[in-house]
């Protein structure tokens, strides 16, 4: 089961590969946004590695202190909405000190309501949520299957990245791709990969 | 990409140390977290503005800091919305016991992260109200988007509700008038020329040698349409119509007009714009009641324009005829 070091290097794995994809994510968003996402994440989680708590700190401690990072470091509209999804995953696992399947399902799905009570944006809009939302069905569905975290987490990081790829087709309805209406397809939202490397950086950390 | 920078991450906060050099009787910065100020804050019984908005727009909103305008501005990163941590410290530093109003640009993330501090403002029993300019005509406004985007008419709240403050109107006074503003203000804006955000370095979108695009964001994010270079008289004309058609301006109406530069723009070429932005509005019957031209709220070396038309009344008038003076305004003082 994975407990406060698994956590936490969730969060570094996050934090790295948004580092890696830093210009891809910033390259997909001046397509249809304004060209921050992969810096502004970037700067985000570094500061999140940086505030990590010391040894010892339960998981919601953790995931707490990455929410403040991003929600005074990040700007934009990621900021928000990835610090108030990292808030409430460490509410839902609060004194937790390792995490079973169900409380790593409870911990995401209690991130994407925060996504979506924030943003306000619903499924087949082109946003983050595109990929969120059938990573987490996948994620609760493999665990009441009684999957491995491992399967069931590997699938939720394939369910983000399909979600992210059938954003392409899509009109943006919410944030500032919205604005360009027809001219918003055939581009893929960089909030839905982004959201497609927290779930790979889950599938690789959690499922120890 | 040139550009004038001694370290791309210091570039908000040199910025800042800057504006405060060269304006110590009017403005203070604070780098941790990001606030320019008024000098001699808190005001006592002064009902406070604060806004705020990513950099890059500059002279808005830190050069409009200053008597009869604003109390604090927060700059985010470049064309990145300021954190909640800035306008709480921004609050606490300018909170004259009379309320704050935000004055919030339509943008997803300044929307979230001002509300953010809203929140945490008013468990602390600080009175907080939001106005949020939309005046982009160039957006659609519909539950499909995320609504217009706010440009041109926020330096006009600013100015406005501001001489309302400065005189002394309550909280819910100059949240009214902010609100009448917002509602009677329209704006469009087009490009002859990408910007190029210094931490990326190069162009935000690509336009050909003989291609502008008409209905430009303020952060470089594509229009309405993208059409051939034409005359000035001719984008003027469209860019006018927009926002005087949308605001149903009838013969007889007076506006306060903004002829504004995105940043690039050589000044003689905004007052060739304006020259014909005047005459189309005389042209339809409509009394040009008061002008700015030049660079108000730009999108960093971008060149190309916006106009800006706010309806105004006897109230709104007397308001933006009062004193005002902060770095980048100033009159009657």
């Amino acid at each position: 089961m994975p407990g406060a070091h698994a956590v936490s290097t969730f969060v570094e794995r996050f934090a790295a590969a948004v580092d890696a994809h830093s210009q891809e994510l910033t390259e997909l968003d001046s397509a249809i946004g304004d060209a921050d996402h992969g810096i502004n994440l970037q700067r985000g989680m570094r500061a999140a590695v940086e505030r990590l708590p010391e040894n010892g700190a339960p998981p919601a401690a953790i995931l707490k202190a990455v929410a403040s990072a991003l929600i005074s470091k990040t700007g934009g509209a990621s900021g928000p909405l990835y610090g108030t999804a990292f808030l409430r995953a460490s509410q839902a696992v609060a004194g937790c000190d390792v995490l079973e399947p169900r409380d790593v399902a409870r911990m995401f799905r209690a991130a994407l309501d925060g996504i979506h009570e924030r943003g306000k944006a619903e499924p087949g809009d082109k946003t983050m949520v595109d990929a969120f939302t059938p990573a987490v069905d996948a994620l609760e569905a493999g665990v009441a299957r009684g999957d491995d975290l491992r399967t069931a987490l590997s699938a939720a990081a394939e369910a983000a990245s399909a979600g992210s790829d059938a954003t392409i087709p899509l009109v943006a309805r919410k944030g500032r791709a919205s604005y360009l209406g027809e001219r918003s397809r055939e581009h893929r939202d960089p909030g839905s990969r982004s959201a497609a490397l927290l779930f790979a950086a889950a599938a690789e950390a959690l499922a120890e | 990409m040139k550009k004038l920078i001694n370290l791309v991450d210091a570039i908000v906060d040199e910025a800042g140390d800057g504006l405060a050099a060269a304006h110590p009787d009017l403005v203070r910065y604070q780098r941790d977290p990001r606030v320019v100020y008024r000098a001699g804050s808190p005001i006592r019984g002064k009902t406070a503005l604060v806004s705020g908005g990513g950099s890059g727009h500059e002279p808005l909103h830190g050069g409009f800091v200053g008597l009869g305008m604003l109390n604090a501005a927060c700059p985010g990163e470049v064309f990145t919305s300021p954190v909640p941590d800035q306008m709480e410290s921004a609050a606490r530093l300018v909170d004259g016991g009379a309320g704050i109003l935000f004055i919030v640009k339509n943008y997803t993330g300044d929307v979230m992260n001002f509300d953010l501090a809203a929140e945490l403002l008013r468990a602390d029993d600080i009175a907080v109200s939001t106005v949020l300019v939309a005046d982009d005509v160039a957006v659609k406004d519909s539950l499909y988007t995320a609504g217009r985007r706010g440009v041109g008419a926020t330096v006009f709240v600013e100015k406005i509700a501001g001489a309302a403050a400065e005189r002394g109107a309550s909280l819910a006074e100059v949240e009214r008038i902010a609100q009448k503003v917002a509602a009677e203000g329209r704006s469009m804006g087009m490009a002859l020329t990408s910007c190029t955000v210094p931490a990326k370095g190069s162009p935000t979108f690509e336009l050909g040698a003989t291609e502008i695009e008409i209905g430009i964001g303020i952060h470089g994010e594509p229009g309405r349409e993208r059409t051939a270079l034409r005359e000035a008289r001719e984008i003027v004309e469209t860019l006018v119509r927009a926002s005087a058609d949308d605001l149903e301006l009838r013969r007889g109406e007076r506006v306060i007009v903004m002829t504004n530069g995105m940043g690039g723009t050589p000044l003689l070429e905004l007052y060739v714009a304006h020259r014909d932005v005047d005459r189309m509005l005389r042209d339809r019957g409509i009394q040009v009641a008061g002008a700015l031209v030049g660079n108000y709220i730009t999108s960093l070396d971008m060149q190309g324009c916006s106009v800006t038309l706010l309806r105004v009344d006897d109230e709104l008038l007397d308001l933006w005829h009062a004193p005002v003076h902060t770095p980048a305004l100033r009159w009657g003082v």
